[in-house]
């Protein structure tokens, strides 16, 4: 039972992150209709920001993340402004999108590269501090993880569901024109979501680097799939659906591991099992748990 | 400046661009005439390399039979690979393909048994044995050189000798193909990547239509699988990672939809690319090191896709008429 209790907590953990990561690819294909190829590398920009503050400047943990939201931030909206709405203006669609992100993560991630080079970072950070409550074992950047993420899950839903901010996102996904038409100003409303994204994508890259103790700059792409598969479980373009098709990806990962369940699968083959879990969704529900049918 | 004029050094690019070429093929089949988004085309290849290379180090099966098998095998998991995901929407399908291709990617990581694992096909028989599966094929590739010899002189090298081979099935590939795309059934495909309800609406079966499509699709994938194999002697899993797929897609692009005689073109500029930046001998690039020149590269290769959508979404040598991408 115990050993059930502490693949729970470490399915929340990764799951809570994989929910942030999802919550900015469903945002991002709502409104604008990008399927964002380049979402992980926002997420390894966001981890290398804070590795620049919390390592080459000597910043705390705290300030170099919020270092890390506002850069990741600056940069989404920054390629609004050079790609997306030149690409907008172009009439550019889906596919082509999905493939210009697609160049976008070549660039991005081989800046990174050139910038940090191709060897593994860590923060500097306690990684052997460790919890243990009731027999499961917590360390503290994970326990830091999921406090800040579940918190930053929370703010989320309560920004789309209550705020007009929230509404207009929505009204936007749902019919740009007669969003427009009913008075949301749409270009501006676009720079929004791209910040919201940005701190979310920043977020989900310096808690995964947390976690991960160290990392290199495959870290975002490594995620993406699995993100990918989180925001299709949830449903496409639905971000609450993305924050629980994430936490849920996170728990069945981690607990596909438990010896109780089959004897447990070998955890060489988590990634596997979020395909498997991807491919399983997408003949039993493709619409995702939260989608609409019709959107299929 | 000596490798500008090294003919070893150009095989060896002709040859990769060559196989590139055939892989693309494939694509071209799947997305340029069916319009399947297909992001997991390089497992079609890891496929075609692995089991070549497993059967005839564990089963000692001979080469030719082994990669004929082979080939079907791309072609029977092209097949499958249409049962999940054809009902999908096109960007659904893609991000699919991309997980089954990585799933392929980590069995042949994980089942070190089966694959040897991350130390890859030298590790095949055990830690114990060097294994080979090419030593049929080296002796092949020698007569070959032997026979270009008489005929064209002392340039014949190996590595010429594979250039050689590698186009040679190019063509038979251009071939073979051009006639199918050509006739009612190519023309099936291309009604069904323009509009499948009318497609259906006429009788015609259109999940078998782009089950045939992915299937012979990745029959191709598996056969610039096997080559990619006999080029280069060894292979682990890495070399199917995602990036492969999307330097096929970067040749489909540039060749235009539908457009398969531009396919090899395609691929020499593709091919041109990865092994121009050898040559930024001269400032500023003498400041990069061999890593720096690669992260370059990549730049250059994301740089190219999003100028093919910002401005030719048709494709370089494509036309309008036939497919612009939506």
């Amino acid at each position: 039972m115990t050993e059930l209790l502490q693949l729970i907590v470490n399915g929340l953990v990764e799951g809570s992150i994989y929910a942030l990561g999802a919550a900015g690819i469903s945002l991002v294909f709502g409104p604008l209709r990008i399927v964002n190829f380049a979402q992980g590398d926002y997420l390894t920009f966001g981890a290398f920001a804070a590795v620049l503050a919390n390592v080459d400047w000597r910043l705390n943990m705290v300030f170099s993340t919020a270092f890390a939201l506002l850069a990741t931030a600056a940069l989404a909206v920054a390629i609004e402004f050079v790609l997306w709405r030149p690409m907008r203006k172009r009439g550019a669609k889906t596919m082509s999108l999905f493939i210009t992100s697609i160049g976008l993560a070549f660039i991005l991630r081989a800046s990174i590269l050139f910038a940090f080079g191709s060897g593994e970072r860590e923060y500097r950070v306690n990684v052997f501090q460790s919890y243990s409550i009731g027999g499961i074992r917590i360390s503290e950047p994970q326990l830091i993880s999921l406090v800040v993420a579940l918190s930053a899950i929370v703010a989320t839903a309560l920004l789309l569901a209550r705020t007009s901010f929230g509404r207009a996102i929505r009204a936007i996904a749902d019919n740009v024109d007669l969003a427009s038409v009913a008075g949301v100003d749409v270009d501006r409303m676009v720079v929004s979501i791209w910040v919201l994204v940005g701190i979310l994508a920043g977020l989900c890259g310096v808690l995964a680097g947390l976690i991960q103790s160290s990392f290199d700059a495959n870290l975002g792409f490594h995620l993406l799939l699995p993100l990918f598969a989180a925001v299709i479980i949830g449903g496409i373009g639905s971000p609450y659906g993305a924050l629980l098709g994430g936490l849920a990806l996170g728990l069945i990962e981690e607990v596909s591991t438990w010896s109780g369940f089959l004897g447990g699968v070998n955890p060489i083959w988590k990634p596997a099992i979020a395909f498997s879990v991807l491919v399983a969704v997408l003949l039993w529900r493709p619409q995702g748990l939260l989608g609409r049918a019709r959107t299929l | 400046m000596s490798q500008l004029l090294n003919l070893e050094f150009w095989s060896l690019v002709g040859a990769v661009s060559g196989i590139y070429a055939i892989f693309s093929i494939g694509l071209q089949l799947q997305f340029g005439f069916t319009g399947l988004l297909n992001f997991g085309h390089v497992a079609s290849m890891a496929i075609g390399a692995y089991t070549m290379a497993i059967l005839v180090v564990k089963e000692h099966v001979p080469l030719w039979g082994a990669s004929l098998i082979a080939i079907a095998a791309g072609m029977l998991f092209g097949a499958a690979l249409s049962l999940p995901t054809l009902r999908l929407r096109a960007d659904y399908f893609a991000i699919a393909t991309i997980a089954i291709s990585e799933t392929v990617r980590y069995v042949a990581l994980n089942e070190q048994a089966l694959t040897g694992g991350a130390l890859g096909t030298s590790n095949l028989a055990g830690p114990t044995q060097v294994a080979e599966y090419n030593t049929d094929w080296v002796s092949f590739q020698a007569s070959v050189q032997s026979w270009l010899h008489d005929v064209v002189g002392g340039y014949a090298g190996s590595d010429f000798a594979m250039l050689v081979i590698v186009w040679v099935v190019v063509l038979l590939c251009l071939l073979v193909l051009t006639p199918v795309v050509h006739s009612p059934w190519g023309r099936v495909l291309r009604a069904i990547r323009e509009d499948e309800d009318a497609a259906a609406a006429l009788g015609k079966r259109v999940a078998m239509y782009k089950l045939q499509s992915l299937s012979i699709g990745a029959g191709f994938g598996a056969i610039a699988g096997l080559l990619y194999a006999f080029e280069f002697q060894f292979f682990s899993p890495d070399d199917f990672d995602p990036l492969t797929t999307f330097y096929a897609w970067l040749i489909v692009l540039i060749a235009g939809a539908a457009r398969i005689w531009a396919v090899p073109l395609g691929a020499l500029i593709f091919g041109l690319i990865f092994s121009g930046t050898r040559f930024f001998n001269f400032k500023p690039f003498t400041y990069l090191d061999a890593a720096q020149l690669a992260y370059l590269r990549m730049i250059v290769i994301g740089a190219i896709l999003i100028a093919l959508m910002a401005w030719r979404p048709q494709g370089l040598f494509g036309k309008r008429e036939e497919m612009v991408l939506e």
